[in-house]
């Protein structure tokens, strides 16, 4: 096997031509697919992306409000709730569960909030004062976990897009740099390997036939000249009995003359 | 590839946020924890090793202490969300950028004191990068 391109390591047969020509086929077809599965995942990508940068702005007013009403409690209950908060927290009461989106063949996961019913561990927070100020900050603090919650799908979403989208097209440029070239090549080695085959063969062809030509012309001459030889030969035999058929002649002729009788 | 399996049971949110700054001059002030935990998603876990599901840092929490607390609630099998106030995630910037998988979901969040600026958000980044900006 010699040469600097790079091919795969085939005996030059028509049976590996065929398979190779089904390899490139294949090769060809699975390169557009992916390639269309890419643009389709790169267009996913860039809603999810513009998504993002506007759910992170959107989520920077959000927080800012929230925080607004936390103050509002503060001012409310006249001190820090912070301590209360933190030691009456026991179970969450909101909580995410996710559900999957496919995408040309890829899960995406979206978290979905809800809010488990029948705990509320900050029962007793505000009591004394500004109830209603923790409750309003509480809807708050939903509604902004709420956004969170969303933007952390997107991102989710951005991440795993990014990774796949790598992927699909690294089997894509992959197919389209080293395989096809590679089938391609071997297919233009095995042809030209073919070729020459065919090319000896028929040089052999007709060896031989000039061969079988020549051999012929020598024996038909030889024959030839044989036939001749015995022709002379016949001829120079005849001359020597020419007396004796002679005489023969005349005995056959003097046969007539005498008629033998008994 | 993230399989069924891989988030199907998360179902918390985690929360590394700042507490109440000392010695700030407002007498107004920011903890994002406070206010999530009042949204409801605090959580305990029950049993003898009892884990929060938050962290509240202030400005005598050592950094490895924020880190730890990102480790183990990135290896938690039940948090979907990390929730991670910027300039906390800041201390811990490279390790949040080193961050890539998908599972938990890191998610930087702004408190007041600390306004929101998309530069030093590692997925913004990223993102900025894609686009070619």
């Amino acid at each position: 096997m010699s040469g600097a391109a790079d091919r795969e390591p085939v005996f030059p047969t028509r049976q590996s031509l065929g398979i190779m020509k089904a390899k490139l086929k294949g090769a060809e077809t699975g390169h557009s697919l992916l390639k269309r599965k890419s643009e389709a995942l790169t267009k996913r990508f860039r809603e999810i992306t513009k998504r993002i940068d506007e759910a992170k702005r959107k989520m920077g007013r959000v927080m800012q409000i929230a925080a607004f009403s936390l103050a509002e409690v503060t001012y409310a209950v006249g001190g820090d709730i912070g301590y209360q908060v933190q030691e009456s927290a026991k179970s969450a009461r909101f909580r995410i569960r996710t559900k999957q989106d496919n995408v040309s063949g890829v899960l995406l996961p979206a978290y979905e909030s809800y809010l488990t019913e029948g705990n509320n561990d900050f029962g007793l927070t505000g009591l004394g004062k500004g109830g209603q100020q923790v409750q309003r900050a509480r809807e708050t603090y939903a509604r902004a976990v709420e956004a969170l919650v969303e933007l952390a799908s997107l991102q989710t979403a951005f991440v795993i897009l990014d990774e796949v989208i790598k992927v699909v097209n690294r089997r894509v440029n992959a197919i389209e740099h080293v395989i096809i070239p590679r089938t391609e090549n071997t297919i233009k080695y095995i042809n030209s390997e073919l070729d020459e085959l065919d090319r000896e063969e028929f040089y052999r062809l007709k060896k031989v036939a000039n061969k079988k030509q020549r051999d012929v012309a020598a024996q038909d001459a030889e024959m030839k000249a044989r036939r001749e030889k015995q022709a002379a030969e016949k001829g120079a035999a005849a001359a020597a009995a020419d007396d004796k058929t002679v005489s023969s002649a005349d005995l056959l002729a003097a046969e007539d003359d005498d008629d033998v009788i008994f | 590839m993230a399989s069924h399996a891989d988030f199907k049971d998360r179902q918390f949110l985690a929360v590394i946020g700042d507490e109440l700054v000392p010695g700030l001059s407002t007498d107004v002030d920011q903890d994002s924890v406070t206010g999530l935990l009042l949204a409801g998603i605090g959580h305990v876990t029950t049993g003898s090793d009892a884990q929060k599901n938050f962290l509240i840092v202030d400005n005598k929490t050592e950094t490895a202490a924020i880190e730890s607390a990102f480790d183990r609630f990135t290896e938690r099998k039940d948090i979907g969300i990390v929730l991670i106030n910027q300039h906390v995630a800041d201390k811990i910037r490279h390790r949040v950028d080193t961050y890539t998988a998908a599972f938990p979901t890191v998610l930087e969040i702004p408190s007041k004191d600390h306004p929101y600026d998309p530069e030093k958000d590692s997925v913004l980044r990223r993102v900025r990068r894609l686009f070619g900006e």
